[in-house]
């Protein structure tokens, strides 16, 4: 019952949060806010992580690859096709469900412990509309941050696959170019989509909702990233198989 | 002018308000009093709409809040300052701006005119030269202050207070009642406070209604609340040896 509460409640979130909008003047700063917050601050992480992921894809898959029948280029070829379709919009949308997530959960849950949420409904203000849409919105630039980590996951997959002796530049070119599709960056980006909706939404339900004092705050932060995460691999299998098997 | 009627509330099938029925009038401090643990709290949050009640209804200069529409709630709690008890400020924002938020969200003021006001209502609270300062780096007493020069800069009809002494030194208590007051006083609105510090009771006091596990078991003035025979008030008021004394004398003197 706790868990059909908590969906029907999160669906009313989100709805109520598009009522009764913030003044345009107030709602552009609060948005530029979090674009920084969530997204230019995030970029460090993202490029760290795609550039030695990548890297680590490669090698695994070259020492896995030991049939010389097979060729080099495969290896360009695979790094590819898993950074784009899985690696990049998938695998970071979980780290941001930890940075980012935890980030959202915890800023809005301190919000209600300390009656900051209270001061904005008796003041008339829908809290929903000021503190969760300029989040969704400002993670609807978060494929920004995916095509960065595509690009650099590549690069960091270039860069072991020549230092690491594992094929010659040539090659691994010649593999990242291979029967390229470019519905895969569509398919890429519309996930990556449907992420950030979740990435802003769910930790702002448990932080919004979340009743208590600080221990509260810390433990709604630990059940916003594992719902998150949840969230993320389910919509990743069903986007997959509807987008990719038809 | 707030008139409550028989309100109930409960949480969790255990019932909380018991029926209170009460009218707090305009520019008068309206005390709502009682032990920990009385209702205070959810009668306040009642009042401002933050609790749904099941039961009664709530007035504000005649319009029943439970017959207005998502959005004329909205409007009627723009017309509304708050006091919490933890004061509530924005972190993120510094004094001016949390002074100013009420101004940005619901005026067309130009930022010139935004900071005129906030100057004039930070010098009322003497706050004159806090305006750069983080809430972080502001005292119980500032903070406290700040959240009535923020509650008062959009000129409201009505004045809620959630324990505004409680963490403070009964120098800076005594200050801020007597700024509650004057401010009462100053803008004619109606004011609720939700207090039990028996020094405000006797400061400003105008009306006092006392709760008892969600009852209301008693209404009057600090002029009144001396001359009750009420056991359950004299015990909650005159509970610690300084104000016992305090009756004694008053009562000699009457005599």
């Amino acid at each position: 019952m706790t868990y059909l509460h908590n969906i029907g409640l999160y669906f009313l979130m989100v709805k109520d949060m598009f009522r009764k909008p913030t003044k345009w003047s107030v709602m552009k700063h609060l948005i530029l806010k979090d674009i920084d917050d969530l997204i230019i601050d995030s970029l460090g992480i993202v490029a760290f992580i795609s550039f030695f992921v990548g890297g680590v894809i490669t090698i695994q898959t070259a020492l896995n690859i030991t049939n010389p029948l097979i060729p080099k280029y495969l290896v360009g070829f695979a790094t590819r096709q898993s950074i784009i379709l899985e690696f990049a919009p998938t695998f970071i949308s979980i780290i941001m469900a930890g940075k980012v997530g935890s980030f959202i959960t915890s800023s809005i849950g301190t919000m209600r412990v300390t009656e900051q949420i209270d001061a904005l409904e008796v003041m008339g203000i829908n809290s929903l509309n000021y503190l969760v849409f300029p989040k969704v919105i400002a993670l609807m630039l978060y494929p920004f941050a995916i095509s960065i980590a595509i690009f650099l996951g590549i690069l960091g997959g270039m860069a072991a696959c020549v230092y690491g002796g594992f094929s010659t530049l040539e090659d691994f070119i010649i593999g990242i170019q291979l029967d390229f599709i470019p519905f895969h960056i569509v398919y890429s980006f519309i996930k990556t989509f449907v992420f950030a909706f979740v990435l802003a939404t769910i930790p702002s339900f448990y932080g919004y909702y979340m009743k208590g004092g600080a221990l509260e705050v810390g433990k709604a932060s630990t059940t916003s990233f594992v719902w998150t995460s949840i969230m993320i691999i389910l919509l990743n299998y069903i986007l997959t198989q509807m987008l990719l098997t038809s | 002018m707030i008139v409550v009627k028989d309100l109930y509330k409960s949480f969790n099938d255990t019932l909380i308000i018991k029926g209170i029925s009460t009218t707090f009038d305009k520019g008068k401090t309206n005390l709502i009093i009682g032990a920990s643990g009385s209702g205070k709290t959810v009668f306040l949050k009642c009042l401002l709409g933050l609790f749904a009640y099941e039961k009664g209804s709530i007035s504000y200069d005649g319009k029943i809040y439970s017959n207005l529409t998502k959005n004329q709630k909205s409007d009627l709690r723009a017309e509304i300052g708050m006091v919490f008890q933890g004061s509530a400020l924005f972190d993120s924002m510094t004094i001016a701006e949390n002074v100013m938020f009420p101004l940005r969200m619901f005026t067309n003021m130009n930022k010139s005119e935004m900071e005129d006001r906030a100057d004039v209502v930070l010098k009322r609270v003497n706050l004159a030269d806090a305006h750069y300062k983080m809430p972080s780096e502001a005292s119980g007493g500032m903070r406290k202050r700040v959240a009535i020069a923020r509650a008062i800069v959009n000129n409201p009809k009505y004045l809620f207070c959630d324990e505004p002494n409680s963490g403070l030194d009964p120098k800076t208590a005594i200050i801020i009642d007597n700024l509650i007051q004057e401010i009462t006083d100053e803008y004619n609105i109606t004011t609720v406070i939700n207090s039990h510090d028996m020094n405000s009771v006797m400061e400003i006091g105008e009306k006092i209604i006392f709760l008892i596990d969600g009852v209301k078991a008693w209404e009057g003035s600090k002029e009144t609340i001396f001359k009750t025979d009420n056991e359950v008030v004299t015990n909650f008021v005159y509970s610690s040896n300084l104000m016992k004394k305090v009756r004694q004398m008053y009562i000699e003197e009457r005599h």
